[in-house]
């Protein structure tokens, strides 16, 4: 029986030798599976899509697709990809950030993108972690855990990073974990289509760095936890304030119509064409 | 006919970078830049080109990066805080290759120091700011023509060479107003970056084609490459070996010192009998040119050079000087950084002197004159 190759490899780059620079057990493979099954969903082609990257793990994919691929510095992939949007609003931009890329030292830009609301679809995958420099605390690691770099406990409370995009504009908010891939990849396609500036947060995990940390000892048990404290917002309904404490709401959390940057860059330009201004 | 204008530094940069075909501008407001970013404001937008005030100098840098490679010529200006946070981007820029043009008119430091009074304290800021051993151009204009004329060289270098140039004014060249008439579009050559000629199938993105300088395409034409700021081979793909990054880094230096020679951008005034010789660059050029003039009518032969291009630095034209010299006149508004350079390349030629100001007001023709008499004597 002739076995049907995997959708994924028409988008893996061939000239690249795997195997990939991650951990075994780690989740981000399984993101770029349901990245790339959303995209081949999608309308988008190859050469339009440009997918950007930051430093640390999650940012490491960019090397292996065969889109137009940047990988950045640490933070700053949203500077590079807001350049690219407004210099060829015919691209697809696509951003993935590690949670420290994204809201620690990026945190200026993710809030100023999403203030902007620029058309680029952001995409944090949020282990909890450091992984890439060896496991020191992100701002979402929770309260008490023990790090490398927060051996007494961390004592600073976590950034939740949906509400923060929420807060600064984002046109589109959503939340899935690695254990549900498809869920994962459809929330991927919903802001793949949706105008604005969209992020989608992935809860991973890095059985290396943060599960041992947890008393989680392998990759299975942390996307067991993942598959045990997840709630939908339909099972959200039933679950009273208390029983809510300590899970993680997933699905889409926010989609609303606001005018994008783009669209008043639009409007920009035409104003001044109708004002035929002189040169 | 020329139109002949009344134009400020800043303007002309401007100015400058619209004749270069700037399309995209990225800034955060920092006196004495903020002109610049003004003026870009206003003129892009009406000629369908984007302004975009970023949050911080890093995201400016970054969405220059960002628009370079999707095609677009692209600037940042900005004075020396803001230049020190531009510099991780400035690393990128470098070992990814992607040109763009960053104007820093320098002001009084350190930190936010004396904002608005001149001074030329970031020259190894300049060249040794961002972090790794990489190579940069740097531009140092003295008058209001110059900054015109040296943003649009700016550009074409970093498209040529596929590098960032870094524009280094100072406060004094950037607010001062002077009558300049400005070449028309048509006396202005420019340079756009090497495209590939082969399709995409067999294209390799960073393959050394002879001149150093690989070609580029842009992010949406069809050649869907890798991009990154860790060392790479020659497909764009992350490398640790050493018989791959050595030669990668060398490639980056030699690129632009295999030109040295095209670059030896100074000017020379006096120095056909001169034995006592300036050499400064930017506001202080122009006291030096006063005072080298007084010196002669006082019959003392007194010559300068001027340097236009201070990095990769001219030792050339700098050693020619030297050969002629008994001594070199090193005036700058800091505490002595070309005059490292100067040193460097002496090697014992001539003997080296110079006059330093870190007080931030330009140094006086007179106080050159000064120092000449005391030297001739
Ligand atoms: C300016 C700068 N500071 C620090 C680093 C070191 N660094 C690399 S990755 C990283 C953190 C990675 O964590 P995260 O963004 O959560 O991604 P992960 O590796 O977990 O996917 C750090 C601190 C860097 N590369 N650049």
């Amino acid at each position: 029986m002739a076995r049907k190759k995997h959708v994924i490899y028409k988008y893996l780059r061939t000239t690249k030798r795997f195997p990939s620079i991650w951990c075994p057990g780690c989740g981000v493979g399984i993101f770029l599976g349901a990245l790339l099954r959303a995209i081949d969903k999608s309308n988008y082609s190859k050469d339009q899509i440009v997918l950007v990257s930051g430093i640390g793990c999650a940012g490491r994919l960019t090397t292996y697709v065969d889109f137009n691929t940047l990988h950045t510095t640490h933070g700053r992939a949203l500077t590079f990809a807001t350049g690219i949007k407004l210099a060829k609003p015919e691209l697809k931009v696509i951003v993935i950030m590690g949670d420290g890329d994204a809201v620690a030292i990026g945190g200026n830009h993710f809030i100023h993108a999403a203030r902007r609301n620029i058309e680029i679809t952001s995409i944090v995958i949020n282990n909890g972690i450091y992984g890439m420099t060896g496991g020191q605390l992100s701002p979402a690691t929770p309260l008490d855990v023990e790090t490398i770099s927060s051996p007494y406990g961390n004592l600073e409370p976590s950034f939740d990073i949906c509400r923060l995009a929420e807060a600064a504009g984002s046109s589109f908010v959503a939340r899935s974990t690695v254990y549900h891939a498809g869920h994962m990849e459809r929330l991927i396609g919903k802001a793949l289509q949706k105008k604005g500036f969209t992020m989608v947060e992935i809860i991973s995990q890095c059985p290396v760095h943060y599960g041992r940390q947890v008393g989680l000892n392998s990759a299975v048990e942390m996307m067991k936890w993942q598959r045990d404290n997840a709630v939908t917002d339909d099972k959200a309904k039933g679950l009273s304030e208390e029983e809510l404490q300590g899970k993680i709401r997933i699905g889409v959390l926010v989609d609303r119509e606001i005018p994008t940057y783009q669209e008043r860059l639009e409007n920009l330009k035409e104003s001044l064409k109708e004002k035929a201004v002189a040169l | 006919m020329k139109k002949t204008e009344l134009l400020q530094g800043n303007e002309a940069c401007v100015k400058g970078a619209l004749a270069a075909d700037c399309r995209f501008f990225a800034a955060y407001p920092i006196t004495p830049s903020s002109e610049i970013a003004h003026r870009m404001a206003y003129e892009l937008p009406r000629r369908c080109g984007i302004f975009i005030q970023a949050e911080d100098e890093i995201a400016s840098l970054g969405a220059v990066i960002g628009a370079s490679l999707a095609g677009a010529k692209s600037m940042t200006a900005t004075s020396g805080p803001g230049f020190s946070l531009m510099q991780e981007h400035i690393s990128f820029a470098s070992i990814a290759e992607v040109p763009c043009v960053i104007v820093n008119v320098m002001r009084g430091g350190p930190s936010t120091g004396v904002p608005t009074h001149p001074s030329q304290g970031d020259v190894m800021q300049a060249r040794w700011g961002a972090h790794g051993d990489h190579p940069i151009i740097v531009l140092a204009p003295s008058s209001v023509a110059e900054c015109f004329s040296l943003t649009v060289e700016a550009f074409n270098l970093s498209e040529k060479y596929r590098t960032p140039v870094i524009v280094l004014s100072d406060e004094f060249i950037a607010h001062l107003r002077e009558k300049v008439s400005l070449p028309s579009s048509d006396e202005i050559e420019l340079v756009e970056r090497p495209k590939p000629a082969e399709p995409p199938e067999v294209f390799v993105p960073y393959r050394d084609p002879g001149t150093g300088v690989p070609p580029m395409p842009s992010f949406g034409e069809g050649y869907r490459y890798h991009v990154t700021g860790l060392c790479h081979d020659e497909r764009g793909y992350p490398t640790t070996r050493a018989d791959e990054v050595e030669p990668f880094i060398r490639r980056l230096f030699h690129k632009i010192s295999r030109d040295l020679d095209k670059l030896q951008w100074g000017e020379t005034y006096y120095t056909e009998d001169s034995t006592l010789n300036i050499i400064a660059f930017g506001s202080v050029a122009r006291a030096g040119l006063t005072a080298v003039k007084t010196a002669r009518a006082k019959g003392m032969k007194v010559g300068l050079l001027k340097l236009l291009i201070l990095f990769p630095f001219m030792r050339r034209k700098v050693t020619q000087l030297m050969e002629s010299s008994t001594t070199i006149l090193v005036p700058e508004m800091n505490m002595g950084q070309i005059s490292r350079e100067v040193k460097r390349v002496n090697q014992g030629r001539c003997h080296v002197e110079t006059l330093n100001r870190v007080a931030h007001e330009p140094i006086m023709p007179q106080e050159i004159m000064h120092k000449i008499e005391e030297i001739y004597g």
